[in-house]
């Protein structure tokens, strides 16, 4: 047992638990509430992490897009997310005439709580996460499923077109970037050797970044595609399909969607720290648990910041050359780079150091021959479907109107 | 009884029920989405049964293939897909016998099997043992001649599903 300045969660936690077992409460109970609590307290700071994180974004694209951002409330707009939050709050529901209920109320929800699932299991510092669980990746990758669940729940139940084709959109791009990803996510589990999200952090004497890059690079674009922001916004094009699935809703359950969306953007540099860039890892992380948080901290709000970055300055994908994207260029490099990774590391398990500058030498020999010969033809100009007909172009053997 | 047990037969009242909704359901959308509750039932049986892994393969395999079927179901059925003519035909007293039937016999079968007493081996700590599960899959002597044959079995229906998929080629 550490002492509290170094561990305080856990320090909290053991005196909570002696104090509540002093009450007479049966060992069981004591688990269930301390569980309740923990799992409580995390979703409740996950959402209130939220509005910080409205007000950075917006900031950040503002400066992107050479304009202040919100200025006007509180010190640097700090407080405009408050105001918007309170305005969302008193907003009108309107349900759609025809809406299918149940399915249109749960989307809201559903959407959410796929995200804070992945908040159970990262590690933020060496002691403090919800649940060591042993399967702990394939957790996260579940909660993507229900993700797109809740996607297609709001298009199906808001009882509209645009709705509709943005809940399919949905479920195409989804389900089709969690290939790659998972693929991606395997080489990790290859060199840690556990599913264990904890297990792959201390794993990482070396960052995965330096011996998977390839590896890295695929989770950290099928990821943006999985929360389905710019460029990967298909789902909701607002030039194409008024605002896609949430386009019934108002009120807090728009706020909804878009707390899952900033949350979801937050919560995949969480993991790309995690897993990719050492996670709590760093200077005395295991002296002062503590300190484990500032890093993992620092290191998620660099991917973050380069999340912003890709909304930003990248222009939205055609969907064909989304699904171009993902099928022949990010799953074939994923599955080439897993069996790679498979052939180079496992010879090399004694000598991490030889491992790890092979496995680099061998990711950038991957990724030097996918982006030159692969790119190249991937990137090919599609043929037209159909001569494109010039409708605006009024036939020369029409009459004309003569204008008056 | 305790807590586990109660929360087993909630999950157990609720799955069942949900199973009997998918083919009752009126809309073949409903359907779907009371599918994906017996399925989430599922999974939380195996969580209670502490098989973590099988609990979220279920909820990986099963609730996000629905999304797919759910699709399948929309550009494949009637308009509205809404069904408004009877939902059982002349014969259904035959089928709820031959139903009785058959679950009257698996339940004289399993009465009669042994392993209901032995008592569960005990889960080693931090949950069930995922390498020596993996080395099972691959090794001769576990399960490597059932897991190839899915495997191939998938890829045929993979090929299958592109050769009926794709365009046919011109010559």
């Amino acid at each position: 047992m550490l002492p509290w300045y170094q561990d305080p969660v856990n320090f909290i936690a053991a005196w909570l638990r002696t104090v509540l077992s002093g009450w007479g409460l049966a060992p069981g109970a004591v688990d269930f509430i301390l569980t309740f609590l923990g799992a409580g307290i995390t979703a409740l700071l996950g959402m209130l992490w939220v509005i910080f994180l409205i007000w950075y974004e917006r900031k950040l694209i503002g400066r992107i897009q050479d304009r202040f951002g919100p200025n006007r409330v509180g010190p640097w707009g700090i407080f405009q997310p408050f105001a918007d939050m309170l305005k969302i709050f008193v907003k009108e529901y309107i349900t759609p005439a025809g809406a299918d209920r149940v399915p249109y109320n749960l989307a809201p929800i559903l959407s959410v709580a796929s995200v804070l699932l992945i908040w159970a299991v990262i590690p933020f510092t060496m002691t403090i996460m919800g649940v060591n669980l042993n399967v702990g990746l394939l957790l996260i990758i579940a909660s993507g499923g229900l993700s797109v669940l809740a996607v297609l729940l709001a298009g199906w139940g808001s009882n509209n077109k645009f709705a509709m084709l943005g809940g399919f959109r949905a479920v195409a791009q989804l389900i089709s970037y969690e290939v790659p990803m998972v693929v991606s996510l395997l080489i990790p589990v290859i060199l840690s050797g556990s599913l264990g999200v904890n297990d792959i952090v201390k794993a990482q004497n070396i960052p995965f970044l330096v011996t998977a890059p390839v590896a890295a690079l695929i989770f950290f674009i099928s990821s943006v595609a999985e929360s389905g922001r710019s460029p990967f916004d298909l789902v909701e094009a607002e030039s194409e399909l008024v605002a896609g699935f949430n386009t019934e809703y108002s009120g807090l359950k728009f706020g909804m969607f878009y707390v899952a969306e900033f949350l979801h953007a937050f919560t995949i540099s969480l993991l790309f720290s995690t897993l990719f860039l050492g996670g709590w890892r760093g200077p005395f992380a295991e002296q002062y648990p503590l300190l484990g948080f500032l890093y993992l901290g620092i290191k998620t709000f660099v991917v973050y910041f380069v999340v912003i970055l890709f909304r930003g300055s990248l222009p939205r994908f055609r969907i064909d050359q989304m699904m171009d994207l993902n099928w022949k260029l990010l799953t074939p490099m994923a599955l080439v780079s897993l069996i790679i990774t498979a052939l180079v590391a496992q010879p090399l398990v004694s000598l991490p150091w030889v491992q790890a500058a092979a496995l680099f030498a061998a990711n950038a020999a991957i990724l030097i021959i996918f982006m030159g010969w692969a790119g190249r033809k991937v990137s090919r100009k599609r043929p037209i479907v159909g001569r494109p007909r010039p409708l605006a172009v009024p036939h020369p053997d029409d009459h004309m109107p003569v204008e008056p | 009884m305790s807590a586990l047990q109660i929360i087993f037969l909630v999950i157990g009242a609720l799955t069942l029920a949900s199973a009997v909704m998918v083919v009752t359901a009126r809309k073949i959308m409903h359907a779907a989405l009371w599918l994906v509750l017996a399925l989430g039932g599922v999974a939380a049986v195996f969580a209670t049964l502490e098989a973590s892994f099988f609990a979220v393969m279920q909820v990986v395999v099963y609730i996000g293939a629905i999304a797919i079927l759910i699709i399948f179901a929309v550009m494949l059925t009637r308009k509205v897909m809404e069904d408004t003519g009877p939902q059982v035909n002349r014969s259904w007293p035959w089928a709820l016998l031959a139903c009785l039937g058959v679950l009257a016999g698996l339940v004289y079968l399993l009465s009669n099997w042994g392993g209901f007493l032995t008592a569960a081996r005990a889960i080693p700590e931090g949950g069930e043992n995922l390498v020596q599960f993996g080395q099972a899959l691959t090794s001769p002597s576990g399960f490597v001649v059932p897991f190839e044959v899915a495997s191939i079995l998938l890829v045929a229906a993979l090929v299958g599903a592109i050769y009926v998929a794709g365009e046919p080629r011109e010559k």
